[in-house]
């Protein structure tokens, strides 16, 4: 078996890994600021297939990297939605995020469809950004550090977000509004501008890594081309206990299953086509019923909040 | 009306060092629908004073509170600070204005540090200033004498250490006027004294402190100056002069007036009218049958809990024995282990000397084991349900009232008419949906259904909690009578010490989920149960 790590095939896991986990860390990202604050988005994939959409249409008339900011800026739009009624209105998040992915889903299929018809134009490839020494190590410099630029930027926000959670106010305030909401209102802090702030940066992050995926990922968008990512990504949200690192150890782990089938093709092994394409889901279950008992959800995660209802 | 006149002998007050009041309300209203909360509240508060808000539950005390601490808008009426008019709208403004709050229910966050639940709300842009913070905690503690650890969790503090955070929360911004909701609901006979103290230092800073409680000897321990609310309304004022000239139980007296009007003189002997510890009750005969044994119960903790560990304790027969000690300490793990709603992890139950470990809720219903529980809204009645549904909702399935798989109304309606009637439960119709009953009437329900159909033993969890002074002597008579006339023994956990000292036998203290002792109710029976409640050693 030993020979089955060579380097081409250490390469191929890590940077199909970096592939497919990146929309993920981006998604979780922002799941995890969310559920930190109380709102449990389950239109994370609605927002993600906007960003997809949104990025891919601007970076195919523009370039790339303003591509990748409408994807986010389709998100934060998306993200909107779910402000005004969750946060504002206080409406059930559950039956609210559904509703934003059916709508995603549609608009995004329409708008494909009508712009586009039966065609797939396809973008170039972003360029590779080489980090100098790093990029000469063996199979991890061809993979880890041969990306493009918005690779080590996801990377950059794991640390970011950690920052931000953990050692600001504005992570504290978010943290409370998770567990108690009317002790952060008693502490003189609205409880919905901080929960509308999480649900914009959820939904910018969602959209950037759907943006991610069609832009850098696959150069097309396709319908549906999530396939079920977002929820994915809640779940590494929630397993990861609100914690960033954890998060981008999660949406690594769930990446390198997807590029597990390419590693082994290239070292002779054939995996068929639906095994691959059921990889990820397998990996989710196995993941929750060995780690299930440990998920921590924040005490107030998913209950709107009123002053003074009682 | 006298009450009126001493409404009116305020003003010399206010000229005292020449100072108006730092907070006056006028003609607050605030209407919740189908109560009025509050209607028309006047009240004026001074530096260097504390102002105690006495009244029964539902008085309106805590919605006057939210209103000034920004929690509610009223409908009606103005806010004075400093003289000026303000409009708190926000809990923010209440605390720009110098106006802190602790509330009834504790608004610490578990799983924060003491610091960081201090921070919240403090930091300016992106920084936490924990080093300002940190000075600013000792700074306070040192003031008030206290000691407390900024790196602990809050929630592993003792409930008497997260008061006093929540103290030094509410002075955090430099507050001139604290106001404390209930503060001594959670606190031990020592707790309080401490927190008597604390109150003195503040009061000597020249802070305004609004005192809000149910029970008048508090008010008449610290307050310099009390109102008195009744129904949404002041029925009086008693300034600082003639709550310094006038004897104790003048006091009281003319409180007690004042408070439950033309109804006071059937409360005369209820003991927290009269605001003493009555204590060591008569000796009653007790057969010497045990009918409850738990002989070293242990119970793992779920989520947030500390479990029971190595409990053992008898009931016997028509005994009343108390289970004291503060909230959280193990209480509900113990009588959710006795009713069988939780799996016993070591050690056995015995029910009239058989072991019920291996007998399922409904087995040990039938048995006549009863379980009064604490939480009447979530796990003790369906809101939705009509007041019959819930008075059978133990009997699903068994006759008289199910037949066949099917359903007898009529035999359901008679019975619930009957409890409703011995029970003497307020409700429009036994149809009506449970929700929409008080609490104290929803408690009755609970009792009516646990305590029908041949009860042995009940254990009752804080079964007088949040009611009002009427329903709490009517429940406290009932649990005595059971116990009296049919014999049956109880188990009676309860966080109000009067209560315990009141009904029981004798007394045992849970601490951390250990039994620390049992004791006599006698003489001296209290102190030796504070002693115990926060850990002291058995004697």
């Amino acid at each position: 078996m030993t020979e089955l790590f060579t380097t081409a095939f250490v390469a191929a896991l890590i940077s199909g890994g970096i592939l497919a986990g990146m929309p993920l860390l981006l998604a979780a990202l922002g799941e995890t600021v969310s559920e930190r604050s109380g709102v449990l988005n389950i239109g994370l994939e609605g927002m993600m297939l906007m960003g997809g959409y949104g990025g891919f249409v601007v970076a195919l008339y523009t370039n790339p990297w303003l591509g990748l900011a409408g994807g986010l800026a389709a998100g934060v739009l998306t993200a909107l939605i779910m402000l005004v009624f969750c946060v504002r209105l206080g409406l059930d998040q559950i039956v609210v995020g559904i509703a934003l992915l059916v709508t995603a889903e549609g608009i995004t299929s329409v708008l494909q469809r009508a712009q586009f018809g039966t065609t797939y134009p396809r973008l170039d490839a972003m360029p590779v950004f080489q980090i100098p020494l790093l990029s000469k190590i063996p199979a991890f410099g061809q993979s880890l550090f041969s990306q493009p630029l918005i690779v080590y930027i996801g990377f950059a926000l794991v640390v970011v977000v950690h920052w931000v959670l953990g050692f600001t106010s504005m992570g504290l305030n978010l943290r409370a509004a998770g567990e108690k909401p009317q002790a952060l209102d008693a502490a003189g802090v609205s409880v919905v501008a901080t929960r509308s702030v999480a649900v914009l940066v959820t939904g910018g992050l969602g959209g950037l890594g759907g943006a991610y995926m069609s832009i850098v990922g696959a150069g097309i968008f396709v319908p549906f081309m999530t396939h079920g990512a977002g929820f994915i990504a809640i779940v590494i949200a929630m397993l990861a206990r609100g914690r960033a690192l954890w998060v981008l150890i999660g949406a690594m782990l769930f990446g390198m299953s997807v590029s597990l089938s390419t590693a082994l093709q290239l070292v002779g092994v054939n995996v068929p086509q639906d095994v691959v394409n059921m990889l990820p889901f397998v990996a989710v279950m196995v993941a929750l019923i060995v780690f299930a008992r440990q998920a921590y959800l924040p005490a107030a995660l998913g209950s709107p909040y009123t002053r003074g209802s009682r | 009306m006298a009450e009126v006149s001493e409404v009116l002998d305020l003003s010399p007050a206010a000229g005292e060092g020449g100072t108006g009041p730092l907070v006056e309300v006028r003609g607050i209203t605030k209407i919740f629908p189908g109560v009025v909360a509050n209607d028309g509240i006047d009240l004026a508060v001074y530096g260097g004073e504390v102002h105690c808000l006495l009244g029964e539950n539902g008085a309106g005390k805590s919605t006057l509170m939210n209103i000034l601490s920004g929690m509610y808008r009223p409908d009606a009426g103005t806010i004075l600070v400093d003289g000026a008019e303000v409009q708190i709208d926000s809990p923010r403004v209440a605390l720009d204005l110098g106006i802190g709050t602790v509330y009834q229910h504790p608004t610490l966050i578990p799983v924060f540090t003491v610091l960081e639940n201090l921070v919240l709300g403090q930091g300016r842009g992106l920084s936490m200033d924990t080093k300002r913070a940190l000075a600013g905690l000792k700074q306070v503690a040192a003031d008030l004498g206290v000691e407390i650890d900024p790196r602990a969790l809050a929630g592993r503090l003792a409930l008497g250490q997260q008061q006093q955070v929540e103290i030094v929360k509410a002075l955090w911004g430099g507050s001139r006027v604290l106001i404390l909701d209930e503060p001594t609901s959670m606190l031990t006979p020592q707790g309080i004294t401490e927190l008597e103290k604390v109150l003195l230092q503040l009061k000597e800073r020249g802070l305004a402190i609004i005192f809000i409680t149910h029970k008048l000897h508090e008010a008449l321990d610290v307050g310099d100056r009390v109102t008195v609310l009744r129904r949404g309304r002041v029925v009086g004022t008693l300034g600082p002069e003639v709550v310094r000239s006038t004897s104790r139980d003048e006091l009281q007296a003319r409180i007690v007036t004042m408070m439950f009007g033309e109804e006071a003189a059937s409360l005369a002997g209820v003991a927290e009218v009269r605001g003493e510890v009555t204590g060591h009750r008569t000796a009653r005969q007790v057969s010497s049958e045990v009918m409850l044994e738990l002989i070293g119960v242990s119970v793992e903790p779920q989520r947030s809990e500390i479990g029971i560990r190595d409990v053992s304790l008898a009931v016997r027969r028509g005994e009343i024995v108390g289970v004291a000690g503060v909230d959280g300490n193990g209480q509900r793990e113990l009588a959710e282990a006795v009713a069988g709603q939780r799996s016993v992890h070591t050690g056995d139950v015995l029910l009239a000397g058989q072991s019920i470990r291996h007998t399922s809720v409904s087995g040990r219903q039938r048995m006549g084991l009863r379980y009064v529980t604490d939480d009447r809204v979530g796990e003790g009645t369906v809101s939705s349900l009509s007041v019959a549904t819930n008075l059978i909702l133990k009997r699903i399935g068994d006759g008289p009232f199910w037949k066949r798989g099917r359903v007898c109304d009529d035999a359901i309606s008679e019975c619930a008419t009957d409890l409703v009637d011995s029970f003497d439960i307020r409700t429009p119709t036994i149809e009506t949906s449970c929700g929409t009953l008080s609490g104290g009437n929803l408690q009755k329900v609970l009792l009516a259904r646990e305590l029908s159909f041949d009860p042995r033993v009940v254990v009752y969890n804080k079964p007088t909690h949040g009611l009002d002074v009427k329903t709490t002597y009517a429940v406290r008579d009932r649990i005595r009578q059971l116990a009296e006339e049919r014999q049956v023994s109880a188990l009676l956990i309860s966080t109000d010490l009067e209560e315990l000292l009141d009904l029981c036998d004798r007394i045992a203290v849970l601490f951390g989920g250990r039994l620390m002792g049992v004791v006599e109710n006698e003489v001296g029976a209290e102190l030796e149960v504070g002693r115990l409640m926060v850990g002291g050693d058995s004697r």
